[in-house]
């Protein structure tokens, strides 16, 4: 019997997400002997023809990891969706946008000017930026699109499931890949990681207050960190209540807090909206002048609550319903 | 008439990239570009942040370096924060910081530019590859190879919490002391890793160094640039990762600049081209030449052979041998032969591991001083790193809170994007005469770019060989003349109309 066809492609990301791979170490030998691998990230331009020729849905499955940021991504997205039965959106961008979509805070325009204008090292009298077409010596040299903003992958095709993570575990890959070939798969649209938040496996949970209260957050940068107490009764901002189990709390075990990469429970659509409810329950005092004071630490409340969802966020929904119209 | 050859994607670079050589009526080659198509806006998207979220923000710049750019923002965390880090801070740093690129510099030999060597540059297509490797150097080594890495990353792990994206990074310091367990079980890996350094150089030794076809390929003109170089280097002017000043010598070898961090704007300045998203660095009191080499351009090479050039030496013993040995080979310092960046990093390897040992022999290690508390207001904050693949610098600037207002990023990609368009130009000459293009093309292209250790993803690649590669020849004004593939296993095909 043939091997299942499975292809890698990636989008707007760091490459952590095939390095996360290499993390397998001697796990990826079995992967290799259990599927026929037809496509890897860096094939992805040169297969366009190859995969066009594949009849439909003949890709068991395509994980995708990066977010979406330029109109090529799109098509190739497109196009896998159309050759693969299944599509796995791999990795925290494109679940929900990742990093890259914290642009969507800002705009194409001024991504440009800082970058190719206004920057303190470059020198560009002429004002030249990228084009999606140029001319060089008479020939021609084209660029993609750069979108105005930055889409998770079911923004632009259908999903079939998500692996969570920035980047998702090599034991987390293992288990998805093991489920698709066992055929064990869960609803479509499962996330493949445990539905419970980070805070239930996290080992400082037992040093948490039945009652958490505090009267003013905190930065990283303030204060002694605790190596055994929980974050939040410190007073730092962790986003385990409002973060998906599944990475091992790696970070917690750096002795620094959560920052959300995996994305909220099934239970709650917005995991910036479910950590300000989180804190909203346990910052001490209803004065308006004690809830000022007690934020004065919350410096960046767009960047702490979606750090890593800003495509699949409120505030991002409505920036994009703003430049529709 | 004149045609246009795409290569696209090229692959193992950190993001999207592609290259367009240019053919002149006669069919030899006039110009080639080199464009990364792609932009995520960092320097933009990281204004508003918080300065401390910066080394975990930014270590998704690449989740191959991530350990490079946030060593490289938690040093500008220091410079903004005005804050002196502990010595047993800077001791835990750079200690993780050898770590990494120890198992980094192993990865691209063995998986990305080594299979050139270890198997052949003229070897099938499908061979060139670590299952090619394995082949010919065996499962043992290959199991080794597999489980130096692992060891080394589950160390990183539990130093930094995570080894794709960390977390230890603070101003003055780091988040977590390193137990004496952790000590111990970091003893007796260096002892094991400066073995398995110098075994790989052995195997260079052997399977390289001895095969003249290979050194005559090493100190062939078709890989040759003269360039000025620069690297980090410690108060005896040696080489060093993760602290020190940056000196850049000129194509004779002279040095011509030693600047601390905060200089380096003073000494660089960035080009804009229309028509890639990357920009491309050059030495300010030169200017920007175009695509140029020699002491009138102001193109700076950087990553191993370059940091080898620029400095003095190796501080360490071992890796100082190896230095000298790599010099009288190839004719003396500066070297300019760009496939020689494969014998640096080897050499880095092997200094990366002896100062591993020396990190975690010294005193201040395991001691619970790991935070310098006392940050001043910030404004302003430079911090530099030697990545894998070059120097690396960030800068940041905020108001008084240390929320950023300002952020300026020049990584080691951008320094070698000049010179990897001018390598691969070079290389394309070298094949393409008279419009004739040979299949050779495809592989002797590719080395020309990885050799400097374009960063992308290895696992991908490990498993498929050879990389997929597409040129199509058209006209100037865009009309498909044919094309010619290569898929991922090596296979060749050319169309013509």
């Amino acid at each position: 019997m043939a091997k299942p066809k499975v292809a890698f492609y990636w989008c707007a990301s760091c490459g952590g997400c095939g390095e996360t791979v290499v993390d397998l170490a001697d796990k990826i030998l079995d992967v290799v002997a259990a599927v026929d691998i037809i496509l890897w990230p860096i094939a992805m331009d040169f297969k366009y023809k190859d995969i066009r020729a594949m009849e439909d849905g003949s890709i068991a499955v395509s994980f995708i990891n990066g977010a979406v940021r330029t109109e090529e991504q799109k098509e190739i997205a497109e196009l896998l969706r159309k050759k693969s039965g299944l599509v796995v959106a791999f990795g925290s961008c494109s679940s929900l946008g990742g990093i890259p979509a914290l642009a969507n805070l800002t705009s194409k325009k001024k991504i440009f000017e800082r970058s190719y204008l206004k920057s303190p090292t470059v020198v560009n009298p002429e004002g030249v930026v990228p084009k999606t077409k140029s001319k060089v010596d008479g020939y021609e040299l084209a660029l993609p699109e750069f979108y105005e903003s930055v889409y998770k992958l079911n923004d632009v095709i259908d999903v079939d499931y998500y692996l969570p993570g920035c980047p998702p575990t090599p034991d987390l890959i293992v288990n998805a890949v093991n489920a698709i070939l066992e055929g064990k798969l869960p609803p479509k649209g499962a996330i493949l990681s445990p539905d419970k938040s980070l805070c239930n496996s996290c080992d400082r949970n037992e040093s948490k207050p039945e009652d958490v209260a505090i009267s003013e957050i905190k930065r990283v940068i303030d204060v002694e960190i605790d190596p055994e107490k929980c974050f939040l009764a410190q007073g730092i901002i962790c986003m385990g209540p409002a973060t998906r189990d599944g990475c091992g709390a790696s970070c917690i075990n750096g002795n620094m807090p959560c920052t959300g990469c995996f994305g909220p429970t099934d239970s709650c659509k917005d995991q910036g909206a479910k950590m300000i409810g989180t804190l909203g329950a346990i910052l001490e005092g209803d004065e308006e002048e004690t809830i000022d004071k007690a934020l004065d630490g919350l410096v960046d409340p767009a960047g702490t609550f979606y750090r890593y969802g800003l495509s699949a966020s409120m505030l991002g929904s409505a920036r994009k319903e703003e430049e529709d119209e | 008439m004149s045609k246009t050859i795409t290569i696209d994607p090229i692959t193992r670079l950190e993001g999207h990239g592609k290259i367009t050589i240019i053919l002149d009526d006669k069919g030899d080659v006039e110009r080639a570009f080199f464009q990364i198509p792609e932009l995520r806006g960092f320097e933009a998207f990281c204004v508003g942040r918080p300065a401390e979220d910066m080394p975990q923000i930014t270590s998704r710049i690449c989740g191959v370096c991530p350990s490079a750019h946030h060593m490289a923002g938690t040093k500008a965390l220091d410079s903004l924060f005005k804050v002196e880090p502990t010595p047993t801070a800077k001791t835990i740093r750079e200690l993780f910081y050898n770590l990494f690129m120890f198992e980094d510099h192993t990865i691209h030999f063995y998986y990305l530019g080594g299979p050139d060597f270890i198997v052949g540059p003229d070897a099938p297509a499908g061979k060139r590859n670590i299952l090619g490797v394995i082949e010919k150097v065996g499962v043992d080594v290959a199991k080794q190879v597999i489980t130096i890495r692992k060891r080394c990353r589950d160390i990183m792990a539990e130093i930094g919490g995570k080894t794709i994206h960390p977390v230890l990074g603070l101003p003055g310091g780091v988040a977590k002391r390193v137990s004496v367990e952790t000590r111990d079980t970091i003893k007796t890996f260096a002892a094991d890793a400066i073995e398995f350094a110098k075994f790989t150089l052995q195997a260079f030794d052997d399977i390289v160094l001895k095969n003249k076809d290979y050194v005559d390929l090493i100190l062939s003109d078709t890989y040759y640039h003269q360039t000025y170089y620069m690297g980090m280097v410690d108060e005896n002017n040696k080489v060093n990762f993760y602290d020190g000043k940056i000196r850049i010598v000129d194509p004779e070898g002279n040095p011509i600049e030693l600047f601390a961090p905060d200089e380096y704007a003073d000494i660089f300045a960035e080009h804009v081209e229309d028509w890639s998203y990357i920009k491309f660095p050059y030495l300010r009191k030169i200017g920007w030449k175009g695509f140029i080499d020699g002491v009138n351009s102001g193109l700076v090479r950087v990553a191993p052979l370059a940091r080898l050039n620029a400095a003095d030496g190796m501080a360490t013993p071992f890796a100082q041998q190896e230095y000298e040995r790599m010099y009288a080979t190839v004719g003396g310092k500066p070297c300019h032969n760009t496939l020689a960046y494969h014998w640096a990093r080897l050499i880095e390897i092997l200094y990366a591991a002896e100062r591993i040992k020396e990190l975690v022999d010294s005193e201040e290690l395991s001691s619970p001083d790991t935070r310098n508390m006392n940050l001043l207001t910030p404004k302003e904050g430079i911090g530099i790193v030697e990545a894998p693949r070059g120097t690396l610098i960030h800068h940041y600037e905020s108001d008084e809170r240390g929320v950023l207002t300002g952020v300026n990023l020049m990584v080691a990609t951008l320094f070698n994007s000049a010179p990897i368009c001018m390598s691969v130009e070079k290389a394309a000459k070298k094949l393409i005469k008279g419009g004739n293009v040979n299949d050779g093309l495809l592989n002797m292209v590719e080395m020309a770019f990885r050799a400097y250790d374009p960063c992308f993803s290895c696992a991908t690649h490990s498993i498929m060989g050879e990389m997929p590669l597409n040129i199509s020849f058209q006209d100037r004004y865009g009309k498909k003349l044919g094309s010619m593939k290569r898929d991922s296993y090596g296979k060749e095909t050319a169309s013509w109309k």
